[in-house]
C-alpha cells in the first residue's frame, strides 16, 4: 500500500504541480470529511487540478492503476458524498472557479463546476437575471456539487430543483472520455442524460462544466413571517396555503429551538417564544403579489397564526432569509454537534410526523430542532448531540433511522435533496427493492464499468442490503427474501 | 465538532478556550466562501475550516509539520470568516493560540524567514526607530527604483494640534507607524473633537498588535503593558475614552482585557482600558459629529479595514459620516475582502498580499472614485503604494 501510494504520488506529480498533490497526513486530515463530520476517512492522496486536461489525466492514471476516485466540490455535503477512500484519490474541484460565459439573450450561464452557487446569481444580477435553485449553503457550495446532489433550496418550490434549471453538463468518465450531456436548447435529442447525471453523486462522471438556465428577477418579492403557538397549526397553515392553489416562491418552517438559535445569529426579529414560525414568500408582478399576500395572511390567521409580520423592505426580507439560511450551523450555538436528517413526507402528514418526532425525541433523550422546506414536505430535523459523549452518536443514528423509517411509512422518502452518500445507504434498501437497485447498478456500469468512481456511495450493493435487511426485519417480513442470507 | 485535546494543553486556560471554540464549529464550510486566501488558492488548507482543522489536529497531539505552519502563516487574520460564521466560532482567538503552539512545535523556519521576522520586530513597534528609517528612506526616495519608491509614504504636512481647552478629555493612542508616516490623522481627529467639545491628548506607542500576530507573544504583551502604563495617568485623571484612530490598533486595545486576564498586576487595568477603548468612528458617532460640508461633490470609495468591519463589527458608521459631509460614497464590489495589508502580511507573504491589493484596487476603482478613504494606517499605506488616487484616513476628509 505504501509503495503503491509512493508510486502514484510520483506519477501524479508529473500531471500536476507539486503543490497540487497532497500526500502527507497533516495535509490530508482537513479533507477527511465534508459537512457531515461524524463520518471521517483519510484519503490516500488529494489532488487539486485546475484544468480539464489534468482531470482527464488523473482519471486515466487512476483507471490504469485501479485506484478509486472521489470528487469533491466545496465539501458542504451533508450525506458524506465526498467522504474519501483510504485507498483512493480525492479529486478536489474547487479551483475550477471561473464563469466562462453569460448569454444574456438565451438566458444561460456557462460555468466551471467549482463556481459557487451564489456567485452565479451575483454575476448576472446587473442583467436583472438570477439562478433559481438556492440551497441554504449557496454562499459556499459549488455548482458541480449541486448537480451531483440535485440540490434544492428555499425557492425550489416554485422554480424547481437543480435538474429543472440546467441545460448542459460536460463530464469526464473514469476512462477519460469527455461527454456532453443535454444541450443549449430546451430539449436535446435522445435520452435526457443531463437529467441522469444530475443527482448521480459523483458515481457516473466528473462534472467539468455546466450551463445553467437563468431567470428574470421577479418584479416584486415579498415575504411574511407568521408565528404559531403550536407546531401542528403551522403545519395546517402550510396545507392551507398550498391547498388554495398558491405557489409561494418559498414556504419554510422552523420550530422553537431552531428559531432561538438562528435569531441569536441573524437578529432577524424572529419571535423567540413562538413554537413555530412560517416564512412565506410570494413573487411576481406587484399587483399579483399584493393580492396573494392578503390571501396568505388570511389563510394563516385562520390556521391559528398568533402574529403575522411582513418584511418592510428589501433589507428586512434579506434578514428574514438570512436567519433561515444560516439555520443549520446556527444550531452550533446551542449544541456542539448536530445531525441533519433529510426526509420527505406528503404535506398533509406534516403535523402528525412532527408529533411523532417529538415522541421519538423524548424516547431517545435527544433534542431535535426542526428546520424545513415545508412547502414541498422536505423535513430537516436536526438531532442535537455531543460527539464527545461516548455513545451519543450511535443513539443519534438510531433516532435518525427511526425518523426516516417513519417518513417512508407515511408515504415519503429518505432523501429530499441532500443525497444518499454513505449516510443513507442502508435506508436505500428500505426504499427500493432488489430489482430496482439492480437497474441502478446497470446505469452505473454503463458509465463506469470498473466501479472506480465514488464506490460505496448512493446505491447499496445487494449484498449490503441483505446484510442490513437481516438486521431489520420489518412487519414480520424479510426485506429481500430472494437473496441468500449471511 | 468532536475534539480530543492532548494532555499537554487540555487543562490549561488556552486549551480550555480552544476546545470551546472548536466544539462550536460544525464544519459546515460556509466561511470558506468569504475567505480571501481560499478564494485565491482554492485549497481547504487555506480556508478557515481547514485551518481550524489543522489547529485541531495540532492541539490533539499530532506532529506539527511545515504544512501547518505554512497555512497558518498564510492566514491574514482578517476574520471575515467570523462575520460569516452562523455558529459564532471565534476564529481569531483560536488562531492566536494555534500560531503560538505551532511556533513552539513546528520545525524551525528558514534562516531568511527568521531574520525578516526579527527585523520587523526590531523596527516596526518602535516609533523612534521607524521614524528614523522612514526619514532616511524619504531622503533616498528620488534615487531608488520606482517600485521601491512607491512603497515609501510621502511626507504630508499635519495640521496643528489644538491646545487642550475642554473639560471633557479623551486619550488618543499614538501607535507606532502612524506618528511618522501620517501625523495628519491624529491631528485631524484632535481638531474635529476639539470643535465638538472634547480635547484629545496623545499617549503611548505601539499597541503590541504587530508582535502579537507574528506571533511574538512576550514582546506583544510587554508592549501592551507599556501602552496601559502610558494611558493610565490620563485615565485616572478622568479621560472618558481611549480613542484609537487606527482600527487595527483599536481591535488590539479592546482585546487587552482578554490578553492580560491572567496577569495579576495588569488584569484590572487592562479591563478598564479595554472597556474605555473606542474606535475613532465610534466616538464620532457618539458625539453626533456634524461634519463641515465638503467643498465639492467628490466621489469617495471607502475601504473598510477588516479590523473595523470584522474585528470590531462596526459597519456603516464611517460611510454615514462621509455622506453627511457631502461626499458621494460609491459602493464597490467585494467590500468584505482584505486589501492584503494585514499588519506585517505584506512583508511576510508578499505574493498573496500583492494579489489581494491588485484585486482590492480593481474593485475600488470600479466606483471611479476621486478619493479612497479607509480607517487604518496599514491599509492606507498599502493601498497608496499602488495607486495614484489619493488614499486618506476618513477623518482627514471631514
Ligand atoms: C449549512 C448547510 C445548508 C445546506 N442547505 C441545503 C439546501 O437547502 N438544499 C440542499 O439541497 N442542500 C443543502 N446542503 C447540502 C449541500 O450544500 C449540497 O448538497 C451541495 O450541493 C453540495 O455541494 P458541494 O460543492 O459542497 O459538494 P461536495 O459536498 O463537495 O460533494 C457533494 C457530492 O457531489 C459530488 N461532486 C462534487 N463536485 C463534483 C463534480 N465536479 N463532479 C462530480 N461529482 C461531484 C461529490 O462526489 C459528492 O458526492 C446544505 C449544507 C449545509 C452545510
Ligand atoms: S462557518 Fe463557522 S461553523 Fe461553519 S465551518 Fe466555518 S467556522 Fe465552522
Ligand atoms: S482570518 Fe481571514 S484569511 Fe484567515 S481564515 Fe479567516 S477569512 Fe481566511
Amino acid at each position: 500500500m505504501k509503495n503503491k501510494k509512493h508510486r502514484l504520488l510520483k506519477k501524479l506529480r508529473r500531471i500536476l504541480p507539486a503543490e497540487a498533490v497532497l500526500g502527507d497526513e497533516e495535509q490530508l486530515r482537513p479533507y477527511e470529511c465534508d459537512a457531515l463530520s461524524a463520518y471521517r476517512r483519510l484519503p490516500m492522496i488529494a489532488v487539486l487540478p485546475d484544468n480539464v486536461a489534468q482531470v482527464r489525466a488523473v482519471l486515466q492514471l487512476c483507471a490504469r492503476e485501479q485506484v478509486p476516485v472521489v470528487a469533491r466540490g466545496a465539501g458542504t455535503g451533508l450525506s458524506g458524498g465526498a467522504l474519501p477512500r483510504t485507498d483512493g484519490v480525492l479529486l478536489v474541484m474547487a479551483r475550477f472557479n471561473r464563469i466562462l460565459a453569460v448569454d444574456e439573450h438565451n438566458r444561460t450561464a456557462t460555468v466551471q463546476p467549482g463556481v459557487t452557487n451564489l456567485a452565479v446569481s451575483e454575476a448576472v444580477a446587473h442583467l436583472g437575471l438570477f439562478y433559481a435553485p438556492d440551497p441554504s449553503s449557496q454562499l459556499a457550495c459549488t455548482i458541480g456539487g449541486n448537480v451531483a446532489e440535485n440540490s434544492g433550496g428555499v425557492h425550489c418550490l416554485k422554480y424547481g430543483l437543480t435538474v429543472h434549471n440546467i441545460m448542459e453538463v460536460k463530464a469526464v468518465t473514469m476512462d477519460g472520455t469527455a461527454l456532453t450531456l443535454g444541450g443549449r436548447a430546451l430539449d436535446a435529442p435522445g435520452f435526457d442524460l443531463a437529467a441522469l447525471i444530475t443527482g448521480s453523486e459523483g458515481l457516473l462522471g466528473v462534472i467539468v462544466e455546466v450551463t445553467v438556465k437563468l431567470l428574470p428577477q421577479p418584479d416584486t418579492a415579498r415575504v411574511l413571517l407568521a408565528a404559531f403557538d403550536q407546531v401542528e397549526k403551522a403545519g395546517d397553515g402550510v396545507a392551507a396555503v398550498i391547498g388554495a392553489g398558491i405557489i409561494p416562491a418559498g414556504l419554510e418552517m422552523m420550530d422553537n429551538p431552531a428559531i432561538r438559535a438562528t435569531e441569536e445569529f441573524a437578529g432577524a426579529g424572529y419571535p423567540v417564544d413562538a413554537e413555530a414560525i412560517l416564512l412565506c414568500e410570494v413573487d411576481g408582478m406587484a399587483e399579483e403579489v399584493a393580492a396573494q399576500m392578503e390571501t396568505v395572511d388570511a389563510l394563516l390567521r385562520q390556521a391559528g397564526a398568533v402574529h403575522i409580520r411582513a418584511a418592510r423592505d428589501e433589507h428586512e426580507r434579506a434578514l428574514f432569509w438570512s436567519g433561515r439560511k444560516g439555520a443549520f450551523p446556527a444550531v452550533g450555538r446551542i449544541s456542539p454537534d448536530y445531525y441533519c436528517i433529510d426526509g420527505t413526507i406528503p404535506r398533509r402528514e406534516l403535523g402528525r410526523v412532527l408529533r411523532h418526532i417529538k415522541k421519538l425525541s423524548a424516547e431517545f433523550n435527544l433534542r431535535v430542532a426542526n428546520v424545513f422546506h415545508a412547502g414541498d414536505g422536505n423535513l430537516h430535523p436536526l438531532i442535537l448531540y455531543d460527539a464527545n459523549v461516548p455513545g451519543e452518536l450511535e443513539r443519534t443514528e438510531e433516532l435518525a433511522a427511526a425518523i426516516l423509517q417513519h417518513c417512508v411509512e407515511v408515504g415519503g422518502t429518505i432523501t429530499g435533496e441532500h443525497g444518499v452518500g454513505v449516510e443513507k445507504i442502508n435506508q436505500m434498501c428500505t426504499q427500493f427493492n432488489a430489482r430496482e437497485l439492480a437497474q441502478m447498478h446497470a446505469v452505473k456500469s454503463a458509465f463506469d464499468p470498473g466501479g472506480l468512481l465514488n464506490p460505496g456511495k448512493a446505491v447499496p450493493t445487494l449484498a449490503r442490503c441483505a446484510e442490513f435487511g437481516a438486521m431489520h426485519v420489518h412487519h414480520g417480513k424479510v426485506a429481500f427474501p430472494e437473496l441468500e442470507r449471511f | 465538532m468532536q475534539t480530543a485535546l492532548a494532555d499537554f494543553i487540555r487543562e490549561t486556560p488556552r486549551g480550555r478556550e480552544a476546545d470551546a471554540i472548536l466544539r462550536k464549529c460544525v464544519h459546515c464550510g460556509l466561511c470558506t466562501a468569504t475567505c480571501p486566501t481560499y478564494r485565491l488558492l482554492g485549497s481547504e488548507l487555506d480556508s478557515p475550516r481547514g485551518r481550524i482543522y489543522l489547529i485541531k489536529q495540532m492541539l490533539e497531539g499530532a506532529a506539527v509539520g511545515a504544512a501547518t505552519q505554512l497555512h497558518l502563516d498564510r492566514c491574514l487574520g482578517c476574520r471575515a470568516c467570523e462575520t460569516t460564521c452562523p455558529s459564532g466560532v471565534e476564529y481569531g482567538r483560536l488562531l492566536e493560540s494555534g500560531k503560538i503552539v505551532a511556533e513552539q512545535n513546528a520545525p524551525q523556519r528558514s534562516t531568511k524567514a527568521r531574520a525578516l521576522r526579527r527585523l520587523i520586530l526590531a523596527v516596526v513597534p518602535h516609533e523612534k526607530r521607524f521614524a528614523f528609517l522612514l526619514r532616511i528612506a524619504q531622503k533616498l526616495a528620488p534615487v531608488l527604483p520606482r517600485k521601491l519608491r512607491a512603497k515609501i509614504p510621502q511626507q504630508r504636512a499635519a495640521p496643528a494640534w489644538p491646545a487642550p481647552r475642554h473639560r471633557r478629555r479623551m486619550v488618543v493612542l499614538r501607535g507606532c507607524v502612524q506618528p511618522a508616516a501620517a501625523p495628519a490623522i491624529d491631528a485631524a481627529a484632535a481638531q474635529l473633537l476639539d470643535e465638538h467639545g472634547v480635547s484629545l491628548l496623545g499617549a503611548g506607542g505601539c499597541c503590541g498588535g504587530v508582535a502579537l500576530h507574528l506571533p511574538a507573544a512576550k514582546k506583544g504583551l510587554a508592549l501592551a503593558r507599556k501602552t496601559i502604563d502610558a494611558c493610565w495617568p490620563l485615565v485616572e485623571q478622568g479621560a472618558e475614552a481611549v480613542v484609537v484612530s487606527a482600527s487595527g490598533c483599536a481591535v488590539t486595545v479592546k482585546e487587552y482585557a482578554h490578553l492580560l486576564r491572567d496577569d495579576p498586576a495588569y488584569a484590572e487595568k487592562a479591563r478598564v482600558v479595554s472597556s474605555l477603548a473606542r474606535d475613532l468612528s465610534e466616538v464620532a458617532a457618539a458625539l453626533n459629529i456634524i461634519p463641515a460640508i465638503a467643498p465639492r461633490n467628490l466621489r469617495v470609495a471607502f475601504h473598510s479595514p477588516c479590523t473595523l468591519q470584522h474585528g470590531q463589527k462596526i459597519t456603516g458608521v464611517v460611510e454615514r459620516l462621509l455622506e453627511d459631509a457631502g461626499y458621494t460614497v460609491a459602493a464597490a464590489p467585494n467590500p468584505h475582502l482584505c486589501c492584503g495589508s494585514a499588519g506585517t502580511y505584506s512583508l511576510l507573504q508578499p505574493e498573496l498580499s500583492r494579489q489581494l491589493l491588485k484585486n482590492k484596487l480593481r474593485d475600488l476603482h470600479t466606483a471611479a472614485p476621486d478619493l479612497i478613504a479607509t480607517a487604518n494606517i496599514g491599509c492606507l499605506l498599502h493601498l497608496q503604494s499602488r495607486t495614484a488616487t489619493p488614499v486618506r484616513h476618513w477623518v482627514e476628509l471631514l
